[in-house]
């Protein structure tokens, strides 16, 4: 009598197990993410991102050059100049092609144009992306951001290049607000000029 | 540089210095295989100030300083 009482009682068990499992798996499952979100919030810290931010800024200033630091103070972007320079076959000879320039915004693809005549030509979406996530975030302070994809494009502009996906103007950055940029860049220099006395080039390799 | 805190000192110390050079040597492999990129600041004789990227402690021997940084990948 025993015997089968505890047969029928494992084979209950057995059965409610089944049925129960899939549900007490989800569960603990559901209850495992819930932490982990948790976690992640706890991780984030207004303050510390604010800290951070300040000392990505110190560190930008102090590899940029003067005209670049208070551009990207001022402007809230970087300009570089583009290193690549095609021969430009025009008739009889040849001659350099013209000059271009990148514009760096913080998280946003890299705008390439021709200062000449504000031509946008493209955007190079790149991502500088920590994902060892060592505060909770794979994303670098915005003044970091600047400077990782300043360095990599004065350092090797070629290899950032291929390394990036590229577009056609106006995908992610408002060409609108590109060329509004452009404007207030044209602006910002002409002031700096004005009381410097030089001509852009010049005071751009400063 | 690490997302959330900016600049983080890795390691300090003089090249000259056996001990303190293999520590460097350390922190700057560690980060490479940690697949972080490596630059160094640079001004030339006119003033300009560049990056130049390295690949090995011996490229980056003589420089003040070395900024690692994650390694750029193709976004959206």
């Amino acid at each position: 009598m025993l015997l089968a009482l505890g047969a029928t009682a494992i084979v209950i068990v057995a059965l409610l197990w089944e049925v129960a499992a899939p549900r007490v798996v989800a569960a603990a499952r559901q209850r495992r993410a819930r932490r982990r979100r948790l976690d992640d919030a706890e991780l984030y810290d207004p303050g510390r991102e604010r800290r951070a931010e300040q000392r990505a800024r110190a560190l930008l200033k102090s590899c940029v050059n003067a005209e670049e630091w208070a551009m990207y103070r001022d402007l809230g972007f970087l300009r570089v100049w583009g290193k690549s320079v095609a021969p430009v076959s025009r008739g009889r000879g040849s001659r350099l092609g013209a000059p271009y320039a990148y514009l760096i915004y913080p998280h946003k693809p890299i705008v390439a144009y021709l200062p000449q005549t504000s031509t946008l030509l493209s955007e190079y979406c790149i991502e500088f992306l920590d994902e060892s996530r060592p505060y909770g975030s794979p994303r670098l302070p915005d003044s970091d951001d600047v400077l990782a994809k300043w360095m990599a494009l004065t350092g090797d502009e070629e290899r950032l290049i291929n390394n990036a996906n590229m577009h056609l103007p106006g995908r992610q950055v408002d060409p609108k607000q590109v060329r509004r940029d452009l404007w207030r860049l044209g602006r910002w220099e002409r002031e700096r000029l004005g009381r410097a006395g030089t001509s852009p080039r010049e005071v751009s390799a400063r | 540089m690490r997302p959330g805190h900016g600049e983080v000192l890795l390691a300090e110390g003089d090249v000259e210095v056996a001990e303190e050079e293999r520590a460097l040597i350390e922190a700057f492999r560690e980060q490479l295989d940690a697949g972080m990129w490596a630059a160094v600041p640079t001004v030339d004789k006119g003033g300009r100030r560049e990056a130049e990227l390295v690949r090995s402690f011996e490229e980056a021997r003589h420089a003040d300083r070395v900024i690692f940084f994650p390694r750029a990948a193709g976004g959206r």
